[in-house]
């Protein structure tokens, strides 16, 4: 059975209810409980534990530096293509947006690792959109296998395939996969993804368990808030992590909140999560899985990200770009807008500069980032908080 | 307080050291001082071992090898063929071919895999290493391992990190009495009492890292570890004089019976 049978039977509605109207006994009920259940983290997140939301927070930095201490592992993300065969509503890189797009040649993809990797970096995460053509599983694994040497930990944000194709990326040297959900409304999934593979829901959904299957390490889920009801859309990550961890039981794994930035397409958030609600959320899921690993981007800005690491933070990014080449300039000069899969040379017309001698137009990034600021200035940060900044967390030889 | 003796190497001190966890390489360091602790391990997948000198990855730089035994551990590793992948590289990199093996598939308990870690301890053990395996509390392996050439054995108290105590105490008490190599508690001690209670039970030394390192003042807190674990073995040196349910008086009823006058 798969989490697509155990998300099925999962009673939505009520646990739905329960957020909304849990009452303060129930709270207090939760709070007291030692090993929290689905219904109590339900009560967590409602509005009648957000008079509690400074307790939680407290009780939730005490978790987490107990499982995991004083640190945080720091990551970026390197973006290898923007080229993708998906629409989907909220997202720039969507097939019909007309952006400039790339796909960065081995070399290029090891002069960006190679900068990160000066900054810092020893754990990267290879993101690309969902394009059989352009990126291939063959292609992912090359990137994978020249970075490996020097980069020890890599993981992969990329369209979802079969275990057989992981298997390959597993063995040069891949441990982790991320792949959010995005919404796990089906009506509103449906909606908002109107071409492409990604459409379907069940695909998807399962793609940890068969990453889990080819042998990575590390599963990263998570839901992109503001696309559905966000107290439904944490039910449903948190049980899918609930079952994560006892089904996929040797892996480490990571939830990301990320919420929903300005990009290319102009989509506007249906349901924001606001700021309080995202610290409530993050506090509330510390509770109930204290061993997950709970990951914080360059999606939310700086003041917010000061005040959010120390509640419960485990991995965090710093310095990323969204767009393919955006951390050296690599991949300048074959930048180009892509129609029904076919690459088209920019022109004058298309509002960029002509093909040929001195182009330097770089490709279009996701989504706006929010923190700017420098990943030495962020493990500066760390330290005046309290924490050792951790770069380098994993050995090739483990995964040699 | 006697010496132990691991593999003919002697320490003063029964408390060894975790270096995982601390807010920064500095307090870490400050602490392994007020610990007083001779041996320390260390994560290998935290450390350098290309010999670059790597400045993001360099806490091996704060552990004076002069003052510690360097124990590197093999944290990460989830089966016997990775263990032993990473001690020999640890060892190649010009560490200590001493090794704390450590194979823990499941990341959440963190509990030690017992076949890949005997199969690990079998192959390290021929390799010549010194090999100390982080085990559950289960005596029959703690045997199997002592068997295989281990030069001690670490069970747990309970899960890592998780300030539970000896919630293993039984398991504990035969796997000290069966055992022919020095028994480290390596787990699950929270606080200075729990450490006092190992050593006061006959284990050899414990393993103390997030208690310390989590603390609101890690030196004190090393120091106060460093106290509990004297008073635990000079204790279990002494004899603790057995528990009873009943009060025993000073002035026995029988007492006239030994007096001049009988």
């Amino acid at each position: 059975m798969s989490f697509v049978a155990a998300f099925t039977a999962l009673p939505m509605d009520s646990l739905q209810e329960r957020a909304r109207t849990a009452t303060r006994a129930d709270v207090a009920r939760a709070r007291a409980a030692s090993r929290l259940s689905l219904a109590d983290f339900a009560t967590l997140i409602s509005p009648a534990a957000a008079g509690d939301l400074e307790a939680l927070c407290r009780r939730s930095q005490a978790v987490t530096r107990q499982r995991f201490g004083r640190v945080i592992r720091l990551f970026a993300p390197l973006y290898v293509s923007n080229e993708c065969i998906n629409n989907c509503a909220y997202c720039g890189f969507s097939r019909d947006n007309p952006i400039l797009r790339v796909t960065l040649n081995i070399p290029e993809v090891v002069r960006e690792a190679r900068a990160l990797a000066d900054q810092g970096f020893r754990n990267l995460l290879l993101v690309a959109g969902e394009h059989p053509k352009f990126v291939a599983a063959g292609y992912l694994t090359q990137c994978v296998a020249a970075l490996h040497e020097f980069i020890p930990s890599l993981s992969l944000e990329v369209g979802p395939m079969e275990t057989a194709d992981y298997r390959p990326l597993v063995q040069a040297g891949a441990e982790g996969l991320v792949v959010y959900q995005e919404t796990y409304d089906r009506t509103g999934y449906e909606e908002m993804h109107t071409a492409g593979p990604k459409r379907d829901f069940d695909w998807r959904l399962e793609c940890p368990e068969r990453a889990y299957a080819a042998g990575f390490r590390r599963l990263g889920i998570g839901a992109l808030f503001g696309l559905g009801d966000w107290q439904r859309e944490a039910l449903a990550v948190a049980a899918h992590a609930e079952y994560l961890m006892k089904h996929c039981w040797k892996a480490q794994l990571t939830v990301s909140l990320p919420r929903l930035r300005p990009c290319a397409g102009e989509f506007q958030p249906r349901t924001p999560l606001g700021d309080r609600e995202l610290v409530q959320l993050i506090a509330a899921l510390r509770l109930f899985l204290p061993d997950v690993g709970l990951v914080l981007s360059t999606r939310e800005p700086a003041g917010l990200r000061d005040g959010l690491f120390p509640l419960g933070i485990t991995h965090a990014s710093a310095g990323s770009h969204t767009e393919p080449g955006g951390y050296t300039g690599a991949g300048k000069d074959t930048v180009h807008h892509t129609v029904r899969g076919r690459i088209q040379e920019l022109t004058e017309a298309s509002g960029a500069k002509l093909p040929g001698a001195g182009r330097q137009t770089a490709a279009t990034g996701q989504f706006e980032i929010a923190d700017e600021r420098s990943p030495e200035e962020i493990a500066r940060l760390l330290r005046q908080l309290g924490y050792e900044p951790v770069w380098k967390d994993w050995d090739a030889a483990l995964t040699a | 307080m006697s010496e132990l003796v691991i593999a003919g190497r002697r320490f003063t001190s029964r408390l060894f050291l975790g270096t995982g966890k601390f807010p920064s390489p500095e307090s870490m360091r400050s602490a392994l001082a007020a610990s007083g602790t001779e041996m320390v391990t260390v994560a290998l997948r935290r450390a350098d071992l290309t010999g670059r000198k790597d400045p993001f990855a360099n806490i091996l730089e704060f552990i004076d090898p002069s003052r510690y035994l360097l124990l590197p551990n093999t944290s990460g590793a989830m089966t016997a063929e990775e263990a032993v992948r990473l001690a020999r590289l640890a060892h190649a990199a010009g560490l200590p071919k001493w090794v704390k093996l450590e194979i823990h598939p499941d990341p959440r308990y963190l509990l030690p895999d017992p076949i890949e870690t005997l199969l690990a301890a079998e192959q390290l053990v021929r390799e010549g290493f010194v090999v100390l395996p982080y085990i559950n509390a289960d005596p029959v392996l703690a045997k199997r391992l002592q068997e295989v050439g281990t030069a001690a054995v670490m069970p747990l108290g309970s899960p890592i990190g998780s300030h539970r105590g000896l919630q293993t105490r039984d398991q504990l008490q035969i796997i000290i009495e069966q055992a022919i190599v020095p028994v480290v508690i390596d787990a699950g001690i929270g606080a200075p009492s729990h450490a006092a209670e190992a050593l006061e039970l006959g284990a050899d030394a414990v393993l103390v890292n997030t208690a310390i390192a989590v603390a609101s003042d890690p030196d004190r807190m090393a120091a106060a570890f460093r106290q509990a674990v004297e008073a635990g073995r000079t204790a279990f040196e002494l004899g603790l004089v057995p528990a009873t349910r009943g009060a025993s008086p000073t002035s026995p009823l029988t007492g006239f019976l030994d007096g001049p006058a009988a």
